[in-house]
């Protein structure tokens, strides 16, 4: 197992290196001279030739993406063309509500839409897996910002329970951070737990066709023994794929919900950068949403071998 | 008389909850008496199955419901009985073992644990005291190593080691009555006979009383006491083992005995100096599994295989699961490339050949598969599937089709079968649409890969009939792999036995399946179910050989 994990991690690297290459060629082959791109139309003459020394536009093609690779690997991204604050810092401030929403929507998701799926797989064809089927179909077509607004119309301005927008860290309390965090939670659960109780009703469907639920049955166990002992456990494996892939687009990008509450997080800070041009920090999110990617699919093919013995790498 | 553990009485199942719907079971009243095995026999379809999950409660919810009639377990309702008290039943007073044990247990949770959730569900002992009796049990069974076995995995562990998994489990809390719904199908014949024993050695000690449902008669004349014979959701008879198989009063029961190819090999054709069209030379088939960092693990699938087919002869190769044979199929058809030897067809290697080299003689060579259902696409017109070979090959679409009718009426299928789906025939019906497809590109060689193992004894033997007379009139070699010694008896002049990748025994089918040289092929003889019966002359061998 421990083997596995060093290999995955070892595979991991050429993978993030074709992505760094890809990010700096991006600047380097746009059509155009990379410095005046970056200095905006206005610039003098005397601006763009600054900016190609600081930037070593000059030096040969391979040079420069040596010397790029090696910031890379300090640490050093670069700073915003825009508010010339290095780009690290610009991420790590807008990292936190990132994280903690796509934390809770993905636990609250998992807490609501499992039962869900295995209760309509359990009771398929009846009103009760109607239903469930219905909802989904429900969470999959309201928009985002429409269940938003209109959570935020009931619970902060009708019933004011909880603030309209915005963020608190955690580090400032955990009821501060939690009644801001709630309304764009549920917000964005919708769409997850539509996806996650489809796909486990789906997988349930299969396995409780399987003989050896047939078998359990024979056994005279309880049907709760039947559906979480033995059927859940081998539908997990397509959930979790669903599950994975959600949080890693959770992380990245849900920018109209941040939008909606005003949450600074890393999706709105993508968007901005990509209208503004800021070439540095769109280098930088490209990377970080790999990365990502690249993490969470490693903890989803161990989370396979956990689940079924016969998976084996 | 010995107390009736089981008595169902006219018993009728129906499709759905409206009571003047289609009957899956019509009127069926069988009783099973303690120490005693009844086999229930019949060909697919006819609610064998059905029978058995409606005595345990296991039938579908909703989708096939008893409408009338009655169930007695040991005197007890269960047509009437609550979920909870046919969930105490279960495992405690009956319990079933199922055809496929290699999907009959939970893949992801241990042996030993599955067995312990039969003592979880229905006692009171502690973990320690459960261990032993499973550990006890596992043994009684005669599984090896049953701490190891305790804490496999089913993937673990071969499939007679599951199929006594099963049996512990089944058998762990003494139920009166034991369900087995074809439990040996899945199994190879040494295996199956292991297993027949197993069942037989238990149920003497124990007293207990089985329900046995299978479609071999062979198995039947091995393991009953007392046979029905189902068909249709009826029965069609019962009666003793030596009554049914000396005397059976029915035509249906007298066609399916009948229908039962003979161990005795049939009498052999001349020998031919027709012209040799398939040779394989050495072949071999290795398989390296290779894993990142790690070492590169070695499979020899087949090993110096040599075979020789000349036109209009058929070549049976038999063998166990696992014994190379379906990779020798593949390696000479070239759907998998072999790692050495040669192959020859008609006078031209192909072994070596690109696959662009190779598509001019893939027409030369056709292969039909084991499983109709899965082997035609479902979305494609019979008639088109029999015409894609001839039109890939340059025949203009017109000709290909009517090329098309023509061998649907050589298969026996009517020529209008050209327009509908697959799913629109029985299994049957399928295969002959396979073996259309498969003469479409006139092919000198035609490989059948278990092409009969898949269907009824009776459908079996049509389908023997069309491969023969296809065969007389085409000249057409046929390479025939099959498990069943009986039918390789029925249909091939000669025969290769083949065990772990090699051949450990080849010649004349009469001389090969009567006087076997090598241990092993006298021991998949000496297993071959119901061998001490001529099941199609009503009489046991000995009284044949007279």
């Amino acid at each position: 197992m421990l083997g596995y994990l060093l290999r995955r991690i070892l595979a991991a690297i050429p993978v993030m290196g074709v992505v760094a290459l890809f990010v700096f060629l991006l600047l380097r082959l746009t059509p155009g001279d990379p410095a005046a791109i970056l200095a905006g139309d206005n610039a003098t003459p005397e601006q763009l030739e600054r900016i190609r020394t600081s930037l070593g536009l000059n030096e040969p093609l391979y040079t420069q993406f040596f010397t790029w690779i090696g910031k890379l690997l300090q640490g050093d991204l670069g700073v915003s063309l825009i508010s010339n604050v290095p780009v690290l810092k610009m991420i790590s401030q807008r990292v936190e509500p990132s994280i903690s929403i796509a934390l809770s929507t993905i636990i609250l998701a998992i807490l609501v839409a499992v039962p869900l799926g295995v209760i309509a797989a359990w009771k398929h064809g009846t009103w009760v897996d109607r239903f469930v089927m219905g909802l989904s179909v429900v969470g999959f077509s309201v928009p985002v910002f429409v269940i938003g607004y209109v959570l935020i119309q009931i619970f902060a301005i009708e019933l004011r329970w909880v603030p309209v927008q915005g963020f608190r860290s955690i580090m400032a309390g955990f009821g501060p951070f939690f009644e801001r965090i709630i309304l764009p939670t549920c917000t964005l659960s919708f769409i997850y737990v539509a996806l996650i109780a489809r796909m486990t009703r789906a997988a349930m469907l299969d396995v409780l066709g399987e003989d050896y639920v047939r078998t359990a049955r024979a056994k005279g166990i309880s049907e709760t023994g039947v559906l979480l002992r033995h059927a859940l456990r081998n539908a997990a494996v397509p959930v979790i794929t669903v599950i994975g892939t959600g949080f890693a687009l959770l992380i990245s990008g849900v920018v109209v919900t941040e939008s909606v509450f005003n949450l600074p997080g890393i999706g709105r800070l993508t968007v901005d950068a990509v209208l503004a041009r800021d070439y540095p920090v769109i280098q930088a999110m490209i990377l970080l949403t790999s990365l990502i990617y690249v993490t969470v699919n490693l903890l989803i093919d161990v989370a396979y071998t956990l689940l079924d013995p016969r998976i084996r790498y | 008389m010995k107390n009736i553990i089981l008595d169902i009485d006219k018993l009728v199942v129906g499709l759905g909850k409206n009571p003047s719907g289609q009957r899956i079971i019509d009127g069926v009243s069988l009783q099973v008496h303690e120490s005693e095995t009844l086999c229930v026999v019949g060909e697919s379809g006819s609610g064998k199955s059905v029978t058995s999950l409606t005595v345990m409660g296991l039938l579908q919810k909703g989708a096939l419901v008893p409408s009338s009639g009655s169930v007695k377990l040991v005197r007890e309702e269960l047509l009437t009985a609550t979920d909870k008290r046919l969930r105490q039943l279960r495992a405690t007073r009956m319990a079933m073992i199922f055809q496929e044990p290699m999907t009959a247990l939970n893949p992801v949770v241990p042996v030993g644990r599955q067995i312990d959730e039969v003592l979880r569900a229905h006692t009171d002992l502690d973990a320690r005291a459960r261990r032993q009796k499973i550990l006890a049990m596992m043994e009684h069974v005669r599984l090896p190593d049953v701490e190891r076995i305790f804490a496999s995995y089913p993937h673990r562990l071969s499939g007679g080691q599951r199929q006594r998994i099963m049996i512990a489990m089944a058998l762990v809390l003494e139920p009166k009555l034991l369900i087995a719904d074809e439990p040996t199908t899945a199994l190879d014949v040494t295996t199956q006979k292991q297993i027949l024993t197993l069942i037989r050695d238990l149920q003497r000690d124990h007293g207990t009383a089985v329900l046995f449902i299978t479609h071999d008669m062979g198995v039947v004349a091995e393991i009953a006491d007392r046979v029905a014979v189902m068909r249709h959701g009826r029965l069609v008879e019962t009666g003793t083992l030596d009554s049914i198989l000396r005397t059976p009063t029915m035509e249906y029961t007298r066609n399916l005995l009948s229908s039962v190819p003979s161990l005795v090999p049939r009498a052999a054709r001349a020998e031919t100096n027709e012209p040799v069209v398939l040779e394989a030379n050495e072949l071999g088939k290795v398989y390296r599994e290779r894993s990142f960092l790690g070492k590169a693990r070695e499979v020899a699938a087949a090993k110096d295989v040599t075979l020789t087919l000349r036109k209009g002869r058929t070549l049976g190769i038999v063998g166990e699961s696992g014994s190379g044979k379906s990779t020798v199929a593949r390696c000479i058809v070239r759907l998998i490339d072999p790692t050495s030897g040669g192959v020859r067809l008609a006078g031209r290697e192909i072994s070596e050949l690109s696959r662009r080299l190779l598509q001019p003689h893939r027409k030369k060579i056709q292969i039909i598969f084991q499983d109709p259902y899965r082997s035609l696409n479902p979305r494609v017109t019979v008639g088109e599937t029999i015409a894609e070979g001839p039109i890939n090959y340059g025949m203009p679409r017109a000709e290909a089709l009517a090329k098309a009718r023509d061998l649907l009426e050589l298969v026996d299928l009517p020529a209008d079968a050209v327009s509908r789906y697959p799913h629109q025939f029985s299994g049957g019906q399928r295969q002959r649409i396979a073996i259309a497809r498969a003469l479409a590109l006139d092919p000198d060689v035609l490989v059948a890969d278990e092409a009969v193992s898949a269907l009824d004894v009776s459908v079996q033997a049509q389908v023997l009939e069309l491969l023969d007379e296809i065969q007389q009139r085409l000249g057409i070699a046929l390479l025939f792999i099959t498990h069943d010694l009986r039918v390789a008896a029925q249909i091939c002049d000669d025969v290769a036995v083949m065990q772990h990748g090699r051949i450990v025994e080849q010649g004349p089918a009469a001389q090969v399946l009567t006087n076997p040289q090598q241990d092993y092929t006298r021991a998949l003889l000496e297993a071959a179910p119901g061998r001490g019966w001529d099941f199609a002359n009503f009489r046991p061998v000995e009284v044949a050989a007279e």
